[in-house]
């Protein structure tokens, strides 16, 4: 294999010895999710997408926390954790901050880390620690067998909400962004190239990813996002973004996102000749997170439906340079001992004011 | 009654040690010279003037001068309560004296009172006899009726059983600095340094330490600082020329154990410990903390020490604190999470992850006074069975606790040769009287300290050549350590039982019965030394059993015991869990076990269920250390009680 690291945003991560095959990362455990999971198909997205990494699996973690999601690191043979409810992004923090020379992927839920751990999803996103989070999101809990979680819709009816849910959702990419999060994107479990093709932005990225998946659970929020798979609906409904490119979907590419001169509001709208040069052009990297964020609620506009799945934009929204915690930690490190030099305890104990006692 | 009398009885009244000696002294000054053997002093002012740093200065002439000394710094949870008021009085008392001494004193001998706030939250405190520096400038009808002084307690004959001296401090500060250019304000700020001058002058303490301080805090504002030194100074000269004072105090250096020394907060010394314990191990120290009174002053020194490898993390709550440390200890570092009561409670379930990860991490419990919020600039030890019990499940968690300030530095060493060489956390449990109060300390040899082997685990464990993260070794049962980046180790852990050995998920029944209790076997099988029972005669038959910060008055009081002709036997608990092994015995040993705690009744409940004696608590939850003189009391009742019983016999 050749010196250069396949992702230079990898660099500090040793390379692998040797050309490695989704195999590599399968382990020998069980896998024990329900039949027709949707996070079947991301463990083998995610297997088959690792070896392109070119690191050494021995410096792979995955780390997770409560949820059906979060068995995953004992599917993948890396070094793994699984974790407690809600603080996966934490504990990948710490190991994270005091180890630049690791690649760490947190695995996590709609109620892991939107409900119980928000806090700490949102504190790890501002600061932009060196962690790939990858989101799957159902818009139930599953393990707990069926009560709304912080993404179902409005009006949801669950064992815990038989007269409809009160709590108005999250938008986890709208949240992520307004966490000053450096990296956003959005993709779908059964779309395994494009799952694919976002964990790659994902991994070349430096910082905090946040990727959200919508996953299908088949037992207690069966068909969620069909709207997005039928490959009917999906034309209208679904939006793929492209960096540079003009946002454009329908059959024919016939619809475009737009924005309104007066008020700034994204909306969509059929393409005419006399519009087409206004289709606005997706800029994952605009300086300003304004229109990301516009876009990761374009489905949520009051006039698409409850679901907020019509007009889905799917790919990156967001993917902006900001200085890494974890470097920035290590700098100060070796600032320190430039300034000071390396520490000297026996200094260090005795201190500037001290007396002797014969 | 002349001054020195007065100090003298005040001495008799609450002594650590010997009862007071005293001699006269080659005069050296224009005013005669009076020797002590102790003295215990308290600052006490607004929150704003200044006495938390008027203590320390005094402490750190007092330290280099070579005195033994003992501190405690009381102060209110505000930062600035109404000025005047009884709530926003803060205080400092410094116990020193030519002998070693381990308490900051019962009652002070001398108390600065800065205005009739502090003087009526202290009055209770004094002696007869003491002496009362106030400032009367303070003195005001509206500061007066603000306290509910309806008389001038300065006049109106309240404090004749004292030796009070009327300094207009203020006015004095303002004279001394009237051609500095300071406007009004900023120079009766210094008026805390003309009171440490002439406490200074007081009892000859060396003030060369103190200008340079005082140049260095103020570096960027030059004439603050020489405001200062000349308030400071004019204290001096006060002291030396007024009437009112007639003679000063010499407290000769005490005759400590030789070599090196230097005063040391607990908190110091714990952040200190774990640097230590980073360096002694090769492990790199990372700290995950959230800001919490009294704990918050290791985040502050630990993160000046980057130069060191260590990492400070200042989370956004303290789940997270712990969390990172955890995570950290996952990756080969010496995880370390500082706390207090309320954060224990919140780290709790990620303790318990630890216990079931067996992974090293270090929780550090500077407790405060309970429940909730309760006291949090105030001493407690009352999370003792929260670090014992307080966790889901059966999820034992070693402990161990330092006895003194100083201590706090071994303590940490130990707490984390525990942590590293079983793969456990471990509670550590100090206190706000530890964490804020200082005293000398030797400063030990860098080559002598304990070495900690992480002995990570480097390749297969199993004849088929694959690596089981929980195979145990069979001596301490700990399990290996394998940390990311070692190749052919990837291997997954999490909070679900695990099978032992291979530590693949399991909810089989009799694993996990077996795994319960390996987990606590080994815990329960942790080396840790016998405890030392000090009996000198081998004659007594009440033991005094403490644990933590209580060691201090416990002493004392024992001290003073043996000095009346009194057998008694004292032993202390460092380490809490588990028990050393030969506590049974030694319990078993006396007809009767007194068991002082600031709680109520922990550790009592704890020797009660684990060897069946009858444990007798002293308890006390005020938010301060004890009196040696209040325990003495109860060690007395204790074995009189007994005698009595002889005497039916």
């Amino acid at each position: 294999m050749s010196d250069q690291h396949a992702f230079p945003s990898l660099s500090l991560v040793p390379k692998a010895q040797a050309p490695q095959s989704a195999k590599d990362f399968k382990t020998d455990q069980e896998v024990r999710w329900c039949p027709g999971c949707g996070d079947y198909a991301i463990l083998a997205a995610v297997q088959a997408f690792m070896p392109e990494l070119g690191i050494r699996r021995e410096n792979t973690v995955f780390v997770s926390g409560i949820g059906c999601s979060s068995r995953f690191p004992y599917y993948m043979n890396t070094y793994g954790m699984h974790s407690i409810h809600g603080r996966a992004p934490a504990i990948a923090t710490g190991l994270a901050a005091s180890r630049t020379d690791l690649s760490v992927w947190v695995v996590t839920g709609d109620g892991d880390a939107l409900s119980i751990g928000g806090n700490h999803l949102i504190h790890a996103l501002r600061r932009n620690v060196n962690l790939k989070i990858l989101l799957f999101n159902n818009r139930i809990y599953g393990l707990t067998k069926g009560q709304y979680s912080p993404t179902s819709e409005l009006g949801k009816i669950t064992k815990s909400t038989p007269m409809g849910s009160l709590d108005a959702p999250f938008n986890p990419l709208s949240l992520a962004i307004g966490a000053e999060a450096t990296f956003v994107a959005r993709t779908i479990d059964s779309d395994r190239k494009h799952l694919q093709s976002v964990l790659r932005a994902a991994a070349e990225h430096r910082g905090t990813a946040l990727v959200e998946i919508y996953q299908n659970c088949n037992i207690f929020n069966d068909g969620a996002f069909e709207v997005l798979k039928d490959p009917q609906t999906a034309q209208r409904a679904l939006i793929r973004l492209e960096h540079g490119q003009p946002i454009r979907f329908g059959p024919d590419l016939d619809e475009g996102v737009f924005r309104d001169p007066a008020t700034g509001e994204l909306y969509t709208a059929s393409i005419t000749p006399d519009n087409q040069d206004r289709v606005l052009v997706h800029d994952a990297q605009a300086p300003t997170p304004a229109t990301a964020f516009a876009l990761s609620r374009l489905a949520d506009h009051p006039g698409h439906g409850q679901d907020g799945l019509h007009h889905t934009p799917i790919g990156v929204l967001r993917s902006v340079e900001r200085p890494v915690y974890d470097t920035l930690m290590a700098e100060q490190l070796a600032t320190a001992v430039d300034q000071r030099g390396e520490g000297d305890l026996a200094a260090l104990l005795a201190g500037a004011d001290t007396w002797t006692v014969e | 009654m002349t001054s020195e009398v007065d100090q003298v009885e005040a001495v008799g009244d609450g002594s650590d040690g010997p009862r007071g000696r005293q001699g006269p002294a080659a005069p050296r000054r224009a005013k005669p010279i009076r020797r002590l053997d102790r003295v215990i002093i308290r600052f006490a002012g607004d929150s704003g003037d200044g006495m938390q740093l008027t203590g320390d200065r005094f402490t750190s002439e007092t330290a280099s001068f070579g005195n033994d000394l003992s501190t405690l710094p009381n102060f209110p949870a505000e930062i600035r309560a109404p000025a005047g008021t009884l709530p926003g009085v803060s205080s400092f008392q410094l116990h020193f004296a030519d002998h070693d001494i381990l308490t900051p004193g019962d009652a002070p001998n001398v108390l600065v009172a800065m205005n009739p706030a502090a003087l009526k939250a202290n009055i209770a405190d004094l002696p007869r006899g003491a002496e009362i520096i106030v400032n009367t400038d303070e003195f005001t009808k509206r500061a007066l009726a603000k306290v509910g002084y309806a008389l001038d307690p300065l006049s109106d004959g309240s404090l004749e059983a004292y030796h009070l001296h009327k300094v207009p401090l203020t006015a004095l500060t303002l004279e001394a600095l009237k051609e500095s250019g300071l406007a009004r304000k900023d120079a009766e700020r210094a008026k805390n340094m003309f009171a440490l001058g002439l406490l200074s002058w007081m009892y000859h303490r060396p003030t060369h330490g103190t200008e340079g301080f005082l140049r260095q805090k103020f570096a960027k504002r030059p004439e603050i600082a020489e405001a200062n030194i000349s308030a400071f100074r004019a204290g001096w000269n006060f002291g030396e020329t007024t009437e009112d004072f007639a003679v000063s105090y010499e407290i000769p250096p005490a005759k400590l154990p030789a070599g090196r020394y230097r005063n040391i907060s607990g908190n110091l010394a714990l952040s200190y410990g774990l640097i230590a314990a980073s360096r002694r191990s090769g492990l790199p120290l990372f700290l995950g903390s959230y800001p919490i009174t009294p704990a918050s002053d290791i985040l502050h020194e630990l993160s000046k020490h980057k130069n060191f490898g260590v990492r400070t993390f200042q989370a956004e709550d303290e789940i997270a604190g712990v969390g990172a440390a955890l995570g950290a200890a996952f990756g080969g570092a010496l995880g370390v999470t500082t706390t207090s009561g309320p954060g224990v409670a919140l780290k709790s379930e990620t303790i318990g992850l630890a216990v079931s990860l067996e992974l090293p991490l270090l929780v550090v419990d500077i407790q405060r006074g309970g429940p909730s919020t309760g006291l949090p600039t105030k001493t407690e030890q009352a999370d003792l069975l929260q670090a014992m019990f307080g966790r889901n499940g059966e999820a034992p968690v070693p402990i161990v606790a330092p006895a003194t300030p100083a201590e706090c530095f071994t303590a940490a060493l130990e707490a984390a040769r525990i942590a590293v060489t079983y793969r456990t956390p471990v509670l550590m449990l100090s206190d706000g009287y530890l964490a804020n109060g200082s005293e000398p300390w030797l400063i030990p040899s860098v080559d002598e300290l304990p070495e900690i082997r992480p002995d990570f685990a480097t390749g297969p464990n199993t004849p088929d050549g694959s690596f089981w993260p929980y195979l145990r070794d069979p001596k301490t049962l700990a399990r290996p350590w394998a940390v990311p980046g070692t190749p052919g180790l990837e291997h997954r852990i999490g909070g679900i039982e695990k099978q032992d050995g291979t530590g693949n998920i399991s909810y089989d029944p009799a694993n996990h019965d077996l795994m319960v209790r390996t987990r606590q076997a080994k815990i329960d099988g942790i080396a840790v030394p016998p405890l030392e029972v000090d009996d000198p005669d081998s004659q007594a038959r009440v033991l005094v059993l403490g644990w933590g910060s209580t060691y201090g008055p416990i002493t004392a009081a024992v001290r003073r015991l043996r000095a009346d002709g009194a057998q008694i036997a004292q032993a202390h608990l460092r380490h809490l869990n588990p028990f050393p092994a030969n506590l049974g015995a030694v319990l078993a040993r006396y007809e009767r076990v007194i068991v002082p705690e600031m709680n109520l009744g922990q550790l009592a409940l704890l020797l009660r269920a684990k060897y069946l004696i009858d444990a007798q608590s002293y308890n006390q939850v005020r938010g301060l250390p004890f009196k040696a003189q209040q325990l003495a009391d109860v060690l007395w009742a204790a074995i009189g009680t007994l005698e009595g019983s002889d005497g039916d016999e």
